[in-house]
């Protein structure tokens, strides 16, 4: 169990191997190993998760080996509260998908392949601790990316897949520089722990064009990640992709690609440049709330169900970059409300989960209707309540989680992103709780119009959901109604390790003031 | 040293002198159908060339005839490059049919000539030298890009390649016979010596020949606007040519320039405005602003290529510009990067055009439609184009990125007044990504599932494998590679 984390990641690649190589005629087959593959990978997550010191907020398991001496690249792998929870969601994510994707019939093993690879990509990302390897991670998803969504996508698929390619390279092209920036400043390394440990002393007064280098380097990387997120205005790639993608992979792509970017800009941007989080949080906190009010706005206008999920997606990030902001009212010249930015970093990443396992449920639930009538508009159904209770009640659930009602969990983390950012940025979070309003607004009034008012005769004989997407479902389900109830497990996992956070950057703030 | 001393550390081109004369004697009693066995000649005697400049590689750096060229381990690693691409091309131009129809025995002896030119390019440190070793190559490359004379195309490769080459070389002898005025020695280092005493009144002078020196180098290269013939030329010549142009003699003029500007140009924290002679030209923007036009032109251009051998033409021109990124620099650090870049470029760059060959082979076409459904036909070609696109645009973990990661490291290292170059390189790979997965789009995405699966004949599967693992595998590990590029950083100096 030395190098479990290793595993985490070999284990995916193994698969997405051996599958490739079975015979292209044993659909099934291919489907059972897939299925075999991440349910392994996802116990190992748990088992991961049960050893794991929740009271040490420094890197754990970790495993390093020399790569390449001459540039100083190494393979080092560690998990913390940050990274952890999103390995578990990754592994339950993808487990979950191989059974969303069970009903794909073109080319299966080509697209269990791509999917495994995705998987291997998306762990590494969140397991590497050093940033060459963080690199080829981050870029080793783009093309199982891009194939899954433009082969087994819906009609715009070609567009839409070499759209999120553009803009996600053009991204980490930006953050590559900026990494290449951090090599130089910090003594030719790319061990992200040692860069992190000299970047603030190592950037001090370093100028590049005139400016501060270490805000040059900010930048880029933010943009790198923000793409991800995705912040406006950076978001066009979504809704495409979102839409013509499988369900399966607008699941993941919800459920766990777009927190890369808040994981990537935690650990980067603040593990690193802690003193520039000051200079930019005003604007993050800006961008927050655009991210809530035109996420909400454009959601309201959608008439394709999916593309009501997707713009929800764009509204959720806003609240967990707006808790992210509140991190500097640790700062001294803020107050050193201590409290405040606890509530406001564990809020942003709580709500990352959250929205994780939220707007899968409801990618899942918008992939069961498509099924079943072959279209998405909003306005084409109506009094689907009658004929499918079952379907009706748990979509029910997953709306009120998505707009935030008490006692789900997404009530809980964006309460405490409103609570962190409150005490420095009032206006903005005053102006941001308009979006909770859109937020309903939205998720009601499509429930209305999709499941209430006169049942469309085309739709009289529609079937209830069945066993295999109530499978898929429901884990989802329960977690969102636990943590809503009882938020103090999830909330204990990351303490140890956000408060090293806020410490870093409450002290960076003392040590700048002085 | 003297000739007859020199000899001795002559031996590979005394080789490959021999294969030259081996290939052709043996052209004479060969059937047309049986020319391939010319290839073979060839190949071998490039493999004991090669086992020879590898021995060499490890002698003291020094001049031959009178300081005409120089042996050092850059050089020689240059030519274990031109070797390689060579071989490659060799084993290629067995199975492709284009070349059906003519005796391949002059081809193949053609091809040998232009390795002594190449090899000649790669070690020149005199401009008398520099000027006939480029001359030989461009010959050869103009009998070879017209070598299917039935084909109009072809011969109209060879014709503009003519036209370009000898307008450009011809402005280049002009300038090299300005420096030869000024310096009043033919000699790399003898010119050196001259130019950093000049004063200001010879400056005027001194510009007008650099750039016109420039036009030789850049048409060589194919870097914007010494480019113009590249599209045509590499679209008429035979696939195998084409591919072999875009490689071997680019390696080699890269290594020509390398050495002119180091040796005759620059000090030692590389090639800075203040130390080209007392010039207050500012070169290195000059040359980081072609390298980005060329980048971006070489781009954008290809994006709208209806034939992927042009599309890769193009795309060509914009790995010129790549590699011309690092040159503004010339720290060691960015001779390095370009070495490695180069080896690796070999590999990817072949490998697509070996792709290119073997679809025409099949259906007779190189534009994008001959590629629709490819993947789905023949999943491994498929797949391995797939890699070699990934690796042309430079994303991890192929190769290809290995490469950009040298070239910008050595330029964000280099200070912040490079960055705008790091800046234009980044968002022209991004470009790249649109052109390089249209053939991707194509291949796959477009086509449907066959029941037929087809694989390429051994030969050519070969190849594939031959050019796709290196492409993959040097981007996870490059170890061997880095320390080979490093242990070859030795220039022969006579400053030393």
């Amino acid at each position: 169990m030395e190098n479990i984390l290793s595993l985490l990641i070999w284990i995916p690649i193994l698969g997405a191997i051996v599958v490739a190589f079975l015979p292209r005629d044993k659909d099934n087959l291919i489907r059972y190993t897939s299925a075999a593959v991440t349910g392994l990978q996802f116990i190992i997550a748990i088992v991961l998760w049960r050893k794991f010191d929740p009271s040490d907020g420094s890197m754990q398991f970790m495993e390093r080996y020399e790569w390449i001496p001459s540039l100083n690249i190494s393979y080092i792998l560690g998990v913390d509260g940050l990274s952890l929870p999103m390995v578990l969601l990754t592994g339950m994510l993808f487990f979950i998908g191989v059974f969303v994707s069970w009903n794909i019939k073109k080319a299966v093993k080509g697209y269990f392949s791509l999917y495994l690879l995705l998987d291997a990509g998306v762990v590494g990302v969140f397991l590497s601790l050093d940033f060459f390897l963080f690199y080829i991670f981050w870029e080793v998803m783009l093309l199982p990316m891009y194939f899954l969504i433009g082969m087994w996508g819906g009609p715009q698929r070609e567009y839409a897949a070499i759209k999120f390619f553009l803009y996600t390279l053009f991204g980490s092209v930006l953050m590559l520089i900026g990494i290449l920036g951090l090599y130089f400043t910090c003594g030719k390394t790319f061990d992200i722990l040692l860069i992190m440990e000299r970047a603030p002393e190592a950037l001090n007064g370093v100028l590049w064009w005139g400016m501060s280098a270490a805000k040059v380097i900010w930048v880029l990387v933010f943009i790198g990640f923000a793409i991800k997120v995705p912040v406006f205005p950076f978001h066009t790639w979504l809704p495409l992709a979102h839409v013509e993608a499988p369900t399966a992979i607008s699941v993941l792509l919800a459920g766990i690609l777009l927190k890369l970017g808040v994981y990537g800009i935690i650990r980067v941007n603040y593990g690193i440049m802690p003193n520039e989080v000051y200079w930019f949080a005003g604007g993050l906190a800006f961008l927050g709330l655009v991210n809530v009010i035109w996420g909400g706005l454009c959601a309201l206008a959608q008439t394709d169900l999916k593309k009501l999920v997707a713009y929800s997606s764009i509204n959720h990030m806003g609240y967990s970059l707006l808790g992210m902001a509140a991190v500097v009212a640790a700062g001294a010249m803020n107050g050193g409300d201590l409290k405040a930015a606890q509530a406001g970093l564990s809020g942003a990443v709580f709500q990352m989960f959250n929205h994780g396992t939220i707007s899968a449920m409801l990618f899942i639930l918008v992939g069961v209707v498509y099924e079943r009538a072959h279209h998405r508009d909003i306005d084409g159904f109506g009094g689907l309540a009658s004929k499918m209770p079952v379907y009706t009640g748990i979509t029910a659930l997953a709306f009120f989680a998505g707009l935030g009602l008490p006692g789900f969990s997404g009530f809980v983390s964006e309460a405490m992103c409103f609570i962190g950012a409150f005490p420095v940025f009032r206006t903005i979070v005053i102006l941001s709780t308009i979006g909770i309003l859109l937020n309903a607004a939205y998720f009601l009034w499509a429930f209305q119009r999709v499941f209430f008012g006169k049942l469309n005769e085309k739709y009289k004989d529609m079937e209830e959901i069945n066993g295999l997407e109530l499978f898929t479902v429901i884990p989802l389900a329960v977690i969102t109604l636990f943590f809503g109830i009882y938020p103090g497990p999830y909330l204990d996992l990351i303490k140890a390790t956000m408060d090293q956070i806020i410490e870093k950057v409450a002290f960076v703030a003392t040590y700048a003031s002085l | 040293m003297t000739n007859l001393q020199s000899l001795e550390f002559f031996i590979p081109e005394l080789i490959l002198t021999i294969t030259i004369l081996a290939a052709l004697i043996t052209d004479l009693f060969v059937k047309k159908s049986k020319t391939n066995m010319i290839g073979w000649v060839l190949g071998v005697g490039l493999v004991v060339v090669g086992l020879s400049v590898h021995n060499l590689s490890s002698a003291p750096p020094t001049t031959l005839f009178l300081d005409m060229i120089v042996i050092d381990p850059f050089s020689s690693f240059m030519k274990i490059v031109i070797i390689l691409s060579t071989l490659l091309v060799i084993v290629a131009s067995w199975v492709n049919d284009e070349l059906e129809k003519y005796r391949k025995g002059e081809y193949f002896t053609i091809m040998g000539i232009m390795v002594m030119g190449l090899f000649l390019m790669t070690s020149s440190v005199d401009i008398i030298m520099l000027y006939i070793s480029i001359e030989v190559v461009s010959i050869m490359s103009f009998v070879l890009a017209a070598y299917l004379k039935l084909d109009t195309r072809s011969n109209e490769a060879g014709l503009k390649y003519v036209i370009y080459g000898a307008f450009s070389s011809g402005v280049m002898l002009f300038g090299l016979s300005i420096v030869y005025g000024l310096a009043g020695s033919t000699n790399y280092f003898a010119i050196q010596d001259t130019l950093s005493s000049l004063d200001g009144s010879a400056n005027p002078a001194l510009i007008m020949a650099l750039l016109m020196i420039f036009a030789g180098f850049g048409y060589k290269i194919s870097s914007v606007p010494f480019h113009f013939w590249t599209p045509d030329v590499y679209e008429g010549s035979p696939s195998t040519i084409t591919a072999y142009l875009s490689v071997a003699p680019k390696a080699a003029g890269f290594a020509m320039i390398i050495r002119f500007f180091h040796q005759v140009f620059s000090d030692s924290i590389g090639l800075t405005s203040n130390s080209i002679g007392s010039t207050d030209l500012p070169w290195p923007e000059i040359i980081g602003v072609l390298a980005v036009v060329t980048m971006t032109m070489g781009n954008l251009v290809a994006i709208q290529q209806k034939s992927i051998k042009r599309m890769l033409a193009y795309s060509s021109i914009a790995h010129a510009g790549y590699m011309m990124l690092a040159l503004p620099v010339l720290s060691m650090e960015a001779v390095e990067s370009i070495m490695i870049y180069l080896f690796i470029y070999v590999f990817m760059n072949l490998g697509a055009f070996f792709i290119v060959i073997f679809v025409k082979n099949k259906t007779g076409g190189e534009s994008f439609e001959d590629f629709e459904g490819l993947g789905w036909k023949m999943p491994i070609v498929g797949a391995f184009m797939t890699l070699f696109m990934l690796s042309l645009t430079g994303l991890p973990p192929t190769a290809g990125f290995v490469g950009k990661l040298y070239i910008f490291k050595t330029l964000v290292g280099a200070g912040s007044e490079f960055l705008w170059l790091v800046i234009a390189g980044g968002v022209n790979s991004v470009i790249s990504l649109y052109y390089y997965f249209h053939v991707v789009k194509v291949m796959f995405l477009g086509g449907k599932r066959s029941d037929v699966i087809t694989y390429p004949p051994s030969t050519m599967f070969g190849l594939m494998i031959f050019t796709a693992v290196p492409s993959l595998i040097l981007g996870l590990y490059w170890n061997p590679l880095a320390s080979w590029v490093k242990d070859s950083l030795v220039f022969y100096n006579q400053v030393m």
